[in-house]
């Protein structure tokens, strides 16, 4: 809430209203004010008071469910006849924990709104005096009730003047939001679940989650709850409490996200079936679990291939003594748990070095997926015999059916690699809970993955007597290969597809043209081997591959101006952009944004890509420009730190005419942004 | 490596149900509605050690009490609670206060000054505990003062929540107030079915030794 304020302070200097607050109520605990955001009413057009509790350091006031002890504060206003008010609302809880025993309210500050609607005969002219009584409990270690009356006397007025539009701003954000997600939940004996599903939920995209049940004693408040996240979704792990479970579930799910930012939900579900993959796995059952995904990635569509062809190698070796076949088995074993490890490291790696914004960098650069369609490209060409690795085409080789243990264990490293695009959603959700644990808990669990993987393979090397009952070695192996080749190509193709939602069309051309660069460096390198002036085609291979590489870094610029999956709104952004509308004096909003970003999605959803406000937009001609930072554009970065910011989501109106720019808060509501463009617009 | 998050873009996708191993229980689980309810031994005023099992055979109510609590206080100060003590001992039924504040907290006593309250309050318990270092507390999971457990004559667990409806502190809703302790002490004595087995329990919040 503090953060919030001081991010509003910015707003506070473009919109003028005077302080409408009444007299405090001060004890050493708490300054405890009414205030309204209308410094005049007008007859019939409702406005908001708030209850503004600022508390002194150690003391905390209450949530609508208090906890394990606690209440959450109380206000009536009294009207004059043919007014009446609305229910208080309560901004979003935090956890206060005490002891052994967890309580749900509010450190610092904490400020209550309560709607009130004048009838529509009032007179202009005229001071009306609202007044309340208001009683709160408030908390350190002992617990004192507090109880205070606050009188306001507003002007009624024919149209209505705002009032500490940043106080209240602050104070509707802090508001948990209209349910933006589907939930589900569900009790069985002492434990308990809830789901929840929307866009932008991932492993990379949470970073922490608490579920607060609006009625008491339906979930153990101080129990933890674990959070296992998936694609599109997660569910929490949640511990029953002795009182009787209502027929509906409502409360505010709180989410921190990985840019660090806290939002706050409502949700509301009918309890069904305990909501599945929120049982606490013991280690081993993690590593069991992950041996059988490992197990299950020999399914897949592009290891398939590199499996089969492995297979093939290893049918060759049918009458091979049983030591070699042992041998080779190990080697293959060792290729891809040492592959699964180097990954494990590396991930945690780049989350030790910190950004959690570098890991959602990481999966979505376009680079990587452009250097992966290409890999699959020239794998399948070498399975359609284009070109064979370390051997004569002639010989029926293959990668995998390169002689010796080098070759078994280069099979066990390209299986890895092939597998990881293919089986993406499959491994964020594996991959999130593994990187949750210890590091060293982490790398068992890649290594177990790898060891599924390797599974089948490994068998062979426990009884070798095995090899000898798979078909003998013919020309139909080579059919098969050929074959292969394309569930390869497809892979290519759907990466192809992936790089056009990053990269746009301009990147599609980049990623096509480096295809047809490897498919002449694999003809190339086919002529080669074939004996045929050996060096020039030698020479045409090596040109043609670096062509291709040269043509990553233009994908990385052609990247940059593109914008990823998320929904555009407005133009995409680039300093120059802004630069030339402010030249012209045009207001600008800009919204700078990433896929991993939860907070993003929701506000965009929500505050910014509705009905209401791209009308305002339109209506007051102002341009839209979104920056896209889900693969880490330096130019946005700056922008970011210029603002004094270390991630997104980062929203800032610039008025018509120039000026500075008002910075929004992180979280929005429709209301704050057609009130920043109004301000923006209306002082040409 | 790289990990695709493109909706649509799945070929074959499995879920693992893969979670951190660290999940703990909470740090008191509370007893069953019907089941035994956890006997316990504690100093009472005199520092005799009073266990719950010696009363077997008797309904028994226990109340968490911190006398400086405010919630505690509107019972006290409406002589809601000494009434409800006074009913309890007409119907043969055993009054336990428990103090679990430890030492240096709001609402430590000693045996003497458990006494002193006792009479300057006009109060009526069958005896006051001394739960000094939270063992009671832990073993039912009480979380606020008051408090209120209702235990039958088998030593089952009966009723677990607040002492009535309305949670505030101020004197005049005791009259307003539905008396759920009450209702659920009387059912039990006279072998009726209880209407709320369990409520949320209103007040202060108990404060615990460090385990």
């Amino acid at each position: 809430m503090r953060m919030l304020l001081a991010v509003l302070g910015v707003l506070a200097l473009v919109c003028p209203g005077q302080a409408m607050e009444s007299a405090p109520v001060v004890s050493p605990r708490a300054t405890v004010t009414l205030l309204s955001d209308a410094a005049a009413i007008a007859p019939g057009q409702p406005f908001r008071v708030a209850l503004r509790q600022k508390m002194a350091p150690g003391w905390h006031t209450y949530w609508r469910n208090p906890g394990d002890a606690g209440q959450p504060p109380e206000m009536r206003l009294d009207l004059p006849e043919g007014w009446n008010a609305g229910e208080l609302q309560f901004p979003a809880p935090h956890r206060i924990p005490f002891g052994p025993l967890v309580n749900f309210g509010y450190e610092e500050e904490a400020i209550f709104l309560m709607e009130v609607r004048p009838p529509a005969n009032l007179v202009p002219g005229q001071t009306q005096r609202i007044g309340a009584d208001a009683d709160w409990l408030i908390c350190e270690r002992v617990c004192i009730p507090e109880e205070g009356r606050f009188t306001l006397d507003i002007p009624v007025e024919a149209t209505a003047r705002p009032a500490a539009p940043v106080l209240f701003a602050a104070a509707e954000a802090a508001l948990p939001r209209a349910s933006a997600f589907a939930a589900r939940i569900g009790f069985e004996g002492g434990r308990g679940a809830i789901s929840l599903e929307g866009p932008g939920l991932s492993a990379a995209s949470l970073r922490e989650a608490f579920f607060f049940p609006l009625e008491q004693m339906v979930v153990e408040n101080a129990a933890p709850q674990a959070m296992t996240a998936r694609e599109g979704g997660f569910t929490l792990g949640l511990t029953r409490a002795a009182g009787p479970v209502p027929a509906t579930v409502e409360g505010v799910v709180a989410i921190t996200d990985a840019a660090g930012v806290r939002g706050a939900y409502w949700v509301s579900a009918v309890p069904g079936p305990m909501p599945s993959a929120e049982a606490a796995l013991p280690l081993w059952q993690a590593l069991a679990f992950a041996a059988l995904g490992g197990l299950i990635l020999n399914l897949m569509p592009c290891v398939f291939p590199i499996l089969a062809m492995k297979a093939i190698a290893v049918a060759r070796l049918a009458g091979a003594a049983q030591s070699v076949v042992r041998a080779h088995a190990a080697s293959y074993t060792a290729g891809v748990v040492l592959s699964f490890l180097a990954i494990g490291g590396a991930l945690i790696g780049v989350r030790a070095a910190g950004a959690v914004a570098g890991w959602g960098f990481q999966f979505t650069s376009p680079f990587f997926v452009a250097a992966m369609a290409w890999l699959m490209l020239a794998v399948g060409l070498n399975l359609s015999g284009v070109y064979a690795i370390g051997g004569p085409v002639n010989a029926g080789s293959g990668l995998a059916a390169k002689g010796g243990k080098a070759g078994s264990f280069f099979a066990g490293v390209l299986a890895v690699l092939v597998a990881t695009p293919c089986t993406a959603p499959f491994m964020a959700a594996a991959l999130g809970a593994a990187l949750a644990m210890p590091p060293a808990a982490t790398l068992a669990i890649f290594a177990a993955m790898g060891l599924g993987l390797a599974l089948p393979y490994a068998l062979l090397g426990v009884f070798p007597g095995f090899a000898r009952v798979l078909p003998r070695p013919g020309a139909w192996m080579d059919r098969l290969k050929q074959f292969l080749a394309f569930p390869m190509y497809l892979a290519a193709a759907w990466l192809v597809w992936v790089v056009a939602q990053q990269a746009g069309p301009d990147g599609t051309l980049m990623v096509l043209v480096g295809g047809v660069l490897v498919g002449m460096a694999a003809w190339a390198l086919g002529l080669a081997q074939q004996g045929a002036t050996r060096r020039w085609f030698l020479g045409g291979a090596a040109l043609s591959l670096v062509a291709a590489l040269a043509i990553l870094p233009m994908l990385r610029s052609g990247a940059a101006g593109g914008v990823t999956a998320s929904a555009q709104i407005g133009e995409p952004w680039t300093a120059a952009r802004l630069e030339a509308l402010r030249g012209e004096g045009k207001p600008v909003f800009v919204n700078l944004t990433a896929a991993w970003c939860i907070s993003c999605k929701v506000n965009e959803r929500v505050a910014l890509d509705t009905t209401a406000v791209r009308a305002a937009f339109d209506a007051a001609n102002v341009t839209v420009l979104t920056g896209d930072w889900t693969n880490g554009e330096p130019a946005i970065t700056a922008m970011l730190r210029a603002h004094g910011r270390d991630g997104v989501p980062l929203y800032l109106m610039y008025p018509a005419g120039g000026g500075t720019p008002l910075m929004l808060p992180q979280i929005l509501t429709e209301g704050m942004v057609l009130q920043a463009i109004a301000a923006a617009t209306s002082r040409v | 490596m790289v990990l695709l998050t493109r909706r649509g873009a799945v070929l074959g996708a499995a879920s693992l149900p893969l979670v951190p191993a660290f999940l703990s229980r909470p740090a008191s689980a509370a007893p069953a509605i019907g089941a035994a309810a956890p006997d316990f031994a504690l100093p009472d005023q005199d520092g005799t050690t009073r266990r719950l099992s010696e009363f077997r055979g008797r309904v028994v109510v226990l109340e968490w009490t911190n006398h400086d609590c405010p919630y505690v206080r509107k019972h006290y100060n409406s002589t809601n609670m000494q009434n409800l003590q006074r009913d309890a001992a007409a119907r043969n039924i055993v009054w336990l206060s428990i103090a679990s504040s430890p030492r240096g907290e709001q609402g430590h006593v000693t045996g003497p000054e458990a006494k002193a309250l006792t009479a300057s309050r006009n109060a009526a318990p069958a005896a006051v505990l001394l739960d000094h270092r939270s063992q009671a507390a832990r073993a039912y999971a009480a979380t606020t003062t008051p408090g209120m457990y209702v235990i039958d004559a088998q030593g089952r667990l009966r009723y677990m929540g607040a002492i009535d409806s309305i949670r505030s502190t101020r004197v005049e809703d005791v009259a307003r107030a539905e008396p759920f302790l009450r209702d659920a002490m009387v059912a039990v004595q006279e072998g009726r079915q209880i209407e709320r087995a369990v409520t949320p329990p209103y007040g202060c919040v108990i404060k615990y030794v460090d385990a």
